[in-house]
């Protein structure tokens, strides 16, 4: 007697007419969000075409962003230095953020108890919903005497270093407070990523370590660190794209000046969003085509930093 | 047979008087020392502070520590360490919520909610004018943007858990991305395309604006909470014979009505204190303005951003109400969708 193994068996799916419309609002309603972002990098790049143009690679690289009203002086337009301040605030921004994000989820997730726990994670949680005006605010009336003082403390002893170096003794609306500030702004995002991935460490790996003779250190470095390396760094650039994109914090507490400077402890600064929004009021048509230009790059920018981001977080918290 | 002793339980894990007494000592002895060195060298303000007390828990541990194995001694500094990162990254917000909360409070009087700034001055005392305007203006926008927003988002949500096409992973990295889009940049588009078009800066250009800003939350809030659906509804309701888009309709968004709620009060929370985008799109004014087509509009952020422009103590002291006014709306939408998130859970 021979045995048949059952076949799977064909299925066709037919839908109704009624199915077939709704699946087409839906999916049309779903594809919007794409059409949305694709508009936006069109629009703004078919605006500032004409700088690109004109100008080329200099736009990116250019030293110089001045808008001639009289005719026969030529405008410029440079982005180079709003750029790389723009970068160096971020880069400020993360190395503070990091590590104490890292510590701050270790923090919440291993060595809090109880009632504290309870707090700091709802406290996380508002921590993240704080509109940026609010941090910005905070930032130029309450933090800037905090952090003018580190930097002063930082320029007076380090100032051999070629980064902590100051020409004048101010030390107020640098892109060291700036930085801070975007640090504070960061450290939500960052720590609650990181304290989702530390989460999903497999219990028993933990328990291991400990039935190892482990200490609670030991098994933090050993399995916690390792298994979440990966979620940190998907967590820290998607604090990097925020970073890289805020507008009102920077605004007001950078002293926006246009040259370029690795001075960190200077009150001088830049960053592409914030000469968006001082120079869009006051400018002409030219300045401002060259401004959607300079929107076009950030947008570039911050959306690559963000699809790698949420490539790599996506990975990690799947499972 | 000898007696037999039972052995008592012993817990380990309890803390002993000894351990109580020897901490309490410990403690004690840091705020004396830290006392002491705060006195006599230049360190002040809370951050001397903290540093100093930081520094002389690490010289504690460095001192008990002799008496303790390699491993406890380890331990115990990572936890100072780990501990005091750890309220460092915390004490920024204490401090905002703090200072929002005390200087704000100077300047929350009646008329802060009741009158505009039509006839005052901004340097004018507390009691003359207020952000009524702002409010209801940011309230117009958000609405407007809400209504356009929801739906759009419902829409992304039910594509992603019920229909599951060939563009589900491209529609969740599209809405992925587009949650990182800078706000001065959603501002910069909606003013190229549409406000420098028409009439300038209205509250229909800042709807705009927010709504790019507020689709991703809205749309990732509603595939979770419509993931929440058990299939078994779903099946039932097939088996009963119901078409697709009327188990949809019928079964499966009603089951997560609050859940769909929850998504848009996420969406307004996450644009109600944008600034950036409303500087390029709706402008700003002294009075509320009805049209939402034709005219600037003001709102609470850029009332807020304004008032520190001008930089007097009187507006200074408005910008901190408007932002206190602020922080509550965003925790008391935040507080809302929380308890009606809780809701479907169960």
């Amino acid at each position: 007697m021979n045995i048949v193994a059952p076949i799977k068996r064909e299925m066709h799916v037919v839908h109704s007419r009624g199915d077939k419309v709704f699946r087409g609002i839906v999916t049309a309603g779903a594809l919007t969000s794409l059409v949305i972002l694709g508009l936006i990098g069109s629009f703004l790049f078919a605006r500032g075409a004409q700088v690109f143009s004109q100008y080329g690679l200099k736009f990116i690289t250019g030293t110089n962003w001045s808008s001639s009203m009289e005719e026969g002086i030529p405008s410029e337009f440079g982005m180079g230095p709003m750029l790389v301040g723009t970068i160096v605030v971020s880069v400020i921004a993360l190395l503070f953020a990091v590590p104490m994000s890292i510590a701050g989820a270790l923090y919440i997730e291993f060595y809090a108890t109880g009632r504290v726990r309870k707090i700091m994670s709802g406290l996380l949680d508002l921590a993240a919903a704080i509109p940026s005006i609010i941090f910005g605010l905070w930032g130029i009336q309450i933090f800037t005497n905090f952090g003018q003082r580190w930097a002063s403390f930082l320029g007076n002893r380090l100032g051999f270093v070629p980064i902590f170096n100051t020409i004048s003794d101010n030390y107020g609306r640098s892109p060291f407070v700036a930085g801070c500030v975007l640090a504070a702004m960061v450290v939500p995002i960052t720590t609650s990523v990181a304290r989702e991935v530390y989460s999903r460490t497999p219990r028993e790996l933990i328990d291991t370590c400990y039935a190892l003779g482990g200490s609670k250190w030991g098994a933090i470095k050993t399995v916690v660190l390792p298994f979440g390396k990966s979620g940190v760094v998907g967590g820290a650039m998607l604090g990097l794209g925020r970073a890289l994109g805020e507008t009102v914090a920077v605004y007001l507490v950078l002293n926006l000046n246009f040259r370029y400077t690795f001075r960190i402890l200077e009150s001088e600064g830049g960053n592409v969003a914030s000469l968006i929004a001082t120079r869009f009021g006051e400018s002409s048509s030219e300045e401002l085509t060259a401004l959607v230009a300079a929107g076009f790059v950030l947008f570039l920018l911050t959306l690559s930093v963000n699809m790698v981001a949420s490539a790599i977080v996506a990975k990690t918290t799947r499972s | 047979m000898s007696d037999v002793t039972i052995p008592q339980p012993t817990r380990p894990w309890q803390r002993k008087r000894q351990d109580v007494v020897r901490s309490a000592v410990s403690i004690g002895a840091v705020g004396v020392l830290s006392l002491v060195i705060v006195l006599f060298t230049g360190f002040a303000g809370v951050d001397g502070w903290a540093v100093t007390v930081f520094l002389v828990s690490v010289l504690l541990i460095i001192v008990r520590g002799r008496k303790m194995s390699v491993k406890e001694r380890g331990n115990a500094k990572v936890q100072l360490f780990i501990t005091a990162a750890a309220l460092l990254a915390f004490a920024p917000w204490i401090s905002i919520f703090g200072s929002v909360l005390v200087k704000g409070i100077v300047g929350l009087k009646l008329n802060f909610v009741t009158s505009d700034m039509r006839t005052t001055v901004p340097d004018d005392e507390l009691n003359l004018g207020g952000a009524l305007h702002a409010m209801l203006g940011s309230l117009l926008m958000v609405v407007m943007a809400t209504a356009i927003t929801l739906p759009l988002g419902i829409l992304s949500g039910v594509y992603l858990t019920e229909i599951k096409g060939r563009f589900t992973f491209l529609v969740r990295f599209v809405i992925q991305s587009m949650s990182g889009v800078p706000s001065i940049v959603a501002g910069l588009f909606v003013f190229t395309t549409y406000v420098s078009a028409t009439h300038g800066p209205t509250a229909f250009g800042g709807s705009l604006a927010l709504g790019i800003l507020m689709l991703p939350t809205v749309a990732r809030t509603s595939e979770e909470v419509l993931k929440l659906v058990p299939d078994d509804l779903r099946s039932a309701s097939l088996a009963l014979g119901a078409r697709q888009w009327r188990t949809t309709l019928m079964v499966v968004l009603p089951t997560v009505r609050s859940g769909l709620i929850t998504a848009a009060i996420l969406g307004v929370a996450r644009v109600i204190g944008e600034t950036a985008p409303l500087l390029l799109t709706a402008g700003s004014n002294t009075a509320f303005w009805f049209n939402p087509l034709k005219g600037p509009i003001a709102s609470l952020p850029i009332y807020v951003f304004g008032m520190l422009q001008i930089g007097t103590e009187y507006a200074v002291n408005r910008a901190w109400t408007g932002a206190l006014v602020l922080m509550l709306t965003v925790f008391a939408l935040f507080f809302t969708a929380r308890k009606l998130g809780g809701k479907d859970k169960r």
